[in-house]
């Protein structure tokens, strides 16, 4: 049995996502999925969901939804002021909603991304083992009003547990994010590499799923191109015009500028709950504890 | 063959990047795609995937089933005994290309520039088998090595808004196939019918890195046969192995 929901009005930029194609990096396939994997994977467990399923990503403003069958859904992420049927909702806590029910967002509180999980997940078009939507891949690469979205089956009588869960804000405010050393950290100057973690940056109107453009302009390196190699998100590149562009989750897949700084799984998270004007400072991070650190909050 | 001295970076939490000596040389590109199907083969089912550039090689592991640190000692391990021998199930594929003038726009001025003909232009551009060094930036974007230096010539100056899907193009030492229409720098010669890369088929691109890439040129009449072929589903993509 199919269950579904309509889009009334679409938002700003918003796009299903799951966690993203792994395999076909070699096709030159982007790996997509959510850009906040944290919040997307925390509304798949509020819903008990296996934590992969495909959800909604919202940015900046938020669509506006009207219910064709009951289900459970849990907002997360990105504060948009959310409402069901015009009254305010809490964001990381599970409600039922009801046939013609009608889900909306207001003012954007903080963050810059927001993700609404259904149960059972959104069940839209699967290309190359992934729902996430991305021009060229999927037929839809954006969701526009009037969309009929399928969602998974809810039996009514569900029942269900859920306990509140509090996100700290120090996901969306943080003014430090964490880094390892890319491969060609090596080509930069001790003065480079002062200013890279004396400064602070501020986000330029270029950002996007693909990667976040900074406005501070950077000490030119001489030899500013290479052979052209991988590239992955959260890989930092110094353009020939002496422009930082951090890559995000719809990145190529190869690039040829050089690649000085990685940001870690968790500042990747971070960053994509930034926007337009937001400040903040690279910190360098050894891999090998970001990485002893990783596995330990997957044991969590 | 030699071993070449390979450095391994970190990359990321789940990835190492393996660098070989930083030029454009098909001995690299041959040594790349040899580690590339060892790996495959030795670490089945603890590999993602495996990424190959000009002069590297992405491999990224599932962490949950292998560590970092091992997976890394293990992969220089593999490259260590891995086999010298050229891999043999390569593949040269025929791609048909119509280099009519109203495909190739860009053929004229390339003529008055190289002060060649076109004809000339078209049967240099296919008579060369072309290495595919890898596939990378874009969904399906080949990246193919051995394009004649009598017919390099700069990208244009002001790059086109778009251009069509099977677009064929030369730009510096490189040619290419536009998969999908798109924004193109690149001098365009000709188009081709068929579909270099299709989401709905797995793998979703015919060709991989290693294999060889020829340039059969076809007719109008043609082209459109072969493209209406295409879009019923009964075109095959040509192809022999070699090595």
């Amino acid at each position: 049995m199919d269950n579904y929901l309509l889009v009334i009005s679409s938002g700003l930029q918003t796009t299903i996502q799951d966690l993203g194609r792994k395999e076909f990096r070699s096709y030159g396939v982007p790996i997509s999925g959510a850009m906040d994997k944290y919040s997307a994977i925390l509304a798949n467990k509020l819903l008990n969901n296996e934590e992969g399923l495909p959800v909604m990503e919202m940015v900046i403003i938020g669509p506006k939804i009207m219910f064709e069958d009951n289900t459970s859904i849990v907002i997360t992420g990105a504060d948009m002021s959310p409402k069901l049927n015009g009254k305010p909702i809490e964001s990381n806590l599970v409600y039922e909603v009801k046939i013609s029910d009608v889900l909306s967002f207001g003012k954007l509180i903080f963050g810059s991304r927001t993700y609404l999980g259904v149960k059972e997940g959104f069940n839209t078009e699967k290309k190359l083992n992934s729902y996430s939507y991305y021009k060229g891949i999927t037929k839809k690469s954006i969701i526009e009003k009037g969309d009929r979205l399928k969602i998974g089956y809810h039996p009514s009588e569900f029942d269900f547990t859920s306990s509140r869960i509090k996100v700290k804000k120090h996901h969306f405010n943080t003014n430090a994010l964490e880094v390892t050393k890319g491969p060609e950290f090596s080509r930069l100057s001790k003065k480079q590499r002062e200013f890279l973690f004396s400064k602070i940056f501020e986000i330029d109107s270029l950002n996007n799923r693909m990667g976040y453009q900074l406005k501070n302009e950077f000490i030119k390196i001489d030899k500013n191109e290479i052979i052209t190699s991988s590239v992955i998100p959260g890989t930092v590149q110094l353009t020939s015009s002496g422009k930082l562009i951090i890559l995000m989750r719809d990145c190529p897949t190869t690039g040829g500028y050089p690649r000085i700084l990685q940001l870690t799984d968790i500042s990747i998270n971070q960053l994509a709950q930034k926007k337009t004007g937001d400040k903040f400072k690279f910190k360098l991070e050894g891999s090998f504890s970001f990485l002893s650190r990783l596995v330990k909050s997957l044991k969590d | 063959m030699e071993n070449y001295k390979l450095k391994y970076k970190p990359f990321g939490s789940i990835s190492v990047l393996i660098e070989w000596p930083q030029k454009i040389d098909i001995e690299i590109i041959k040594d790349i795609n040899q580690f590339r199907t060892a790996l495959q083969y030795n670490m089945n089912g603890l590999i993602l995937d495996t990424v190959p550039a000009y002069n590297s090689l992405t491999v990224f592991f599932d962490t949950s089933k292998i560590k970092y640190k091992s997976a890394v000692n293990r992969i220089k391990e593999i490259y260590n005994i891995k086999n010298k021998e050229p891999i043999s199930n390569a593949k040269i594929w025929k791609i048909p290309v119509c280099y009519d003038d109203e495909f190739g726009i860009d053929l004229e001025e390339i003529s008055i520039t190289k002060k060649i003909t076109k004809q000339e232009i078209i049967r240099i551009h296919s008579d060369i088998i072309y290495d595919l060094y890898f596939i990378g930036f874009l969904p399906g974007f080949l990246y193919l090595g051995g394009l004649s230096e009598k017919i390099q010539i700069n990208r244009k100056p002001i790059p086109r808004k778009k251009i069509n899907k099977g677009s064929v193009g030369i730009a510096g030492n490189q040619t290419g196939i536009y998969p999908r229409a798109s924004p193109a720098g690149w001098n365009i010669i000709g188009n081709s019918p068929i579909n270099i890369f299709d989401v709905e088929t797995n793998p979703p691109c015919f060709a991989s890195s290693g294999d060889k890439i020829q340039f059969i040129p076809i007719d109008k009449k043609k082209h459109f046969e072969i493209k209406e072929e295409v879009k019923n589903g009964n075109y095959l993509i040509q192809s022999k192995t070699y090595g």
